[in-house]
């Protein structure tokens, strides 16, 4: 029992209400009244989302014919009937080298979906293999001071979507370092907010891939003497640059903005300027705080994938490129699969980070 | 030389066509040990009169002088009991008071300072609700806290804005209480911001009224001649009590009218009714 009341605290409090409402359908504790919101909380969606499928297979099997008839149609102009009746029957056994091109059905997304799970495994396998049976000659090399030998081969997709929440957190991470300490001064005082104004209301708008080309342009100069790869550093510098700035403006306003009567308290106990800070100031800013830092996490990772694709550093969105270049017969159902996991973690992201929000945020109490 | 001295206040809110001469011409002196008590209307500059005391205010023109020294900036020697509680939402009962006392002694050990928390809020009777949140308190809970903070911190002048006004007969009898106990057992100073007469004359020495703003300046004084300890029971059939009662409440009557008059459509008149003032006990 009190069990079953702290989960549903907690998927409500990750508004994910809709989860005990299902719960309580199993356990027939649903009222009448309840069974409304159940319908719309679960079945709606699940209805809509039926919907979305079939719509975009309908759409994709619209579009697979548009592609197929044209051609079959320029087959007959240039090479004459025999070779568009070739190609028909081809199209119409499946054969992959003669499919037409164009946006994945539903089901050949879900089989690439599979098939990327398949190819991890492989290469987890392969790799697992690789480090056992260099296990022993790696100590040893090590002993000698030698580097050890490490796995090169093909990141898996899985590894790919790894490598992209390692740069997004990374770029976070020093968007963050940044944008607080920068946003409380900015906030504490009247002059450097003058001096800081046309910095921030320039920089802010400026899109991703010259943020990127201009943390390229330093850190190429910066790395010049080191022969490592710095595709990673550009990206999560690049993503951190992007943005930093919500979470910037966020935190100064934050900060401005601390109710008088709780600056009259840190006057009247003589908190010092430390303490006030501390004590007083951050405490009632970080709503506000964390609200900055919650768009900054889903920017970072909305831009993630430009500057990944500009910076061919591993992840997902060099993941999209290379399908997208490749032009494989599966690449484009690919391409569609990362999209939703590029999705489904942003969304993920999201809710990470309002359950923070809600955890520190003083006055939104109920949401527990 | 008086202990606080406000000699020729002004204090003028905003700047050019918008400013507003909140106060003016304010001249209060209290001695060491004495327990004054202003009462004004809603609006008149109660709180900004507190605020130029307690160092979080300057005037415009004129001086205030603590013990002969011009205030400038907060003192802990001189605790304040805000109006809105002023609590920080984000910390608990206990942790309100704790950062209180832990400023003012700092040299105290934790265990030290977590007893006097645990004293103050006992004395507020909130030792149940030591952890909770401000939120979870009701209004009069929450100013019970504001008490306990300020008084923890042992000042030496305690400055009260209308601290009692959101709670019930009751717990406002006690905390009058606890508050003149504090106040005779170390021999401090007082200075009450109250809108009630009759919890003035209990607990004051002098009761001065503030006159209607715009331009507010202190009434005549009041001088309360009742032993203490006084009862309160006892109090109302003393001849010196009703007389000076009857006077003040006449005072503010008569005031409240002159402004009636004065002012017919200029500003709205607070909502200004004998209730607070008759058959409080
Ligand atoms: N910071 C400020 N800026 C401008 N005007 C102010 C400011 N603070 C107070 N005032 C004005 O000064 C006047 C007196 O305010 P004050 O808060 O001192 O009244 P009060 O007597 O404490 O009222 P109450 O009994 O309602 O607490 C009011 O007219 C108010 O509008
Ligand atoms: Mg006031």
């Amino acid at each position: 029992m009190k069990q079953s009341i702290t989960l549903g605290k907690v998927t409500k409090f990750m508004g994910l209400g809709f989860f005990s409402t299902l719960k309580d359908l199993f356990t027939g504790k649903l009222e009448k009244e309840d069974f409304k919101s159940f319908l719309r909380k679960a079945v709606v969606p699940l209805v809509s989302i039926l919907l979305f499928i079939g719509l975009w297979h309908m759409g994709a099997k619209t579009l697979y014919n548009i592609e197929a008839d044209f051609k079959i149609e320029k087959a007959f102009n240039d090479q004459g009937p025999e070779a568009a009746e070739a190609l028909r029957a081809c199209i119409a056994s499946g054969a992959s080298s003669c499919q037409p091109n164009t946006l994945p059905s539903p089901s050949q997304v879900w089989d690439s979906y599979k098939s990327l799970l398949r190819d991890h495994n492989i290469i987890s396998a392969d790799k697992a293999a690789f480090i056992e049976k260099t296990a022993a000659l790696n100590e040893k090399r090590i002993a000698e001071g030698k580097d050890a030998i490490t796995y090169t081969g093909r990141p898996s997709f899985v590894d790919q979507i790894f490598r992209s929440l390692k740069t997004v957190f990374a770029g976070f991470l020093l968007a963050l370092l940044i944008a607080v300490p920068l946003g409380v001064f900015i906030g504490l005082s009247p002059t450097l907010k003058s001096a800081f104004n046309w910095f921030i209301q320039i920089f802010k708008p400026v899109s991703p891939v010259v943020w990127y080309l201009l943390v390229f342009m330093i850190v190429k100069t910066l790395l010049i003497d080191s022969n490592e790869d710095s595709s990673f550093t550009i990206s999560f510098i690049s993503v951190g640059l992007c943005s930093m700035w919500a979470t910037l403006v966020n935190t100064a306003m934050g900060v401005s903005s601390v109710d008088k009567d709780f600056i009259n308290v840190a006057k009247v106990l003589k908190l010092g300027a430390f303490q006030k800070i501390f004590k007083v100031v951050l405490p009632s800013s970080l709503p506000l705080i964390f609200t900055g830092l919650k768009i900054t996490l889903s920017v970072a990772w909305m831009v993630l994938i430009a500057i990944e694709l500009l910076a061919q550093s591993p992840g997902l969105g060099l993941f999209v490129w290379e399908e997208f270049q490749n032009g494989a017969n599966d690449s484009n159902a690919k391409i569609i699969v990362a999209m939703f996991v590029i999705g489904i973690i942003g969304f993920l992201l999201d809710r990470l980070m309002l359950t923070i929000q809600n955890a520190v945020s003083f006055d939104k109490s109920d949401a527990i | 030389m008086a202990y606080l001295e406000l000699n020729n206040i002004y204090k003028t809110y905003g700047q050019g066509d918008n400013a507003t001469e909140v106060l003016s011409n304010i001249n209060l002196s209290i001695e060491e040990g004495e327990f004054v008590a202003i009462v004004g209307f809603t609006g008149s500059g109660k709180t900004t009169l507190v605020n130029l005391i307690n160092g979080l205010l300057e005037p415009t023109k004129g001086t205030v002088l603590f013990k002969g020294a011009p205030v400038s900036g907060t003192s802990h020697e001189r605790g304040v009991i805000f109006q809105n509680y002023s609590l920080l939402p984000w910390l608990t009962v206990g942790q309100n008071i704790f950062m209180a006392v832990k400023e003012t002694f700092p040299k105290k050990s934790k265990k030290e300072l977590n007893d006097i928390v645990a004293d103050y809020v006992d004395m507020v009777s909130l030792t149940p609700a030591i952890n909770k949140r401000p939120k979870e308190l009701s209004g009069g809970m929450r100013q019970r806290v504001a008490v306990a903070r300020a008084l923890a911190m042992k000042p030496e002048m305690i400055i009260m804005d209308e601290p009692l006004g959101a709670l019930d007969a009751l717990t406002r009898g006690n905390l009058q209480d606890e508050i003149l106990n504090i106040w005779g057992k170390d021999k401090r100073t007082a200075l009450l911001i109250t809108n009630d007469v009759d919890e003035g004359i209990y607990m004051a020495d002098r009761i001065i009224p503030l006159r209607p703003g715009p331009n507010a300046t202190l009434g005549p004084e009041f001088k309360i001649d009742i032993e203490r300890p006084r009862d309160k029971t006892e109090m109302n059939d003393n001849v010196n009590f009703k007389e000076t009662r009857n006077a003040i409440i006449e005072y503010l009557m008569d005031i409240g009218n002159e402004r009636k008059s004065q002012a017919k459509e200029a500003f709205v008149l607070p909502d200004l009714s004998p209730k607070d003032f008759v058959n409080q006990f």
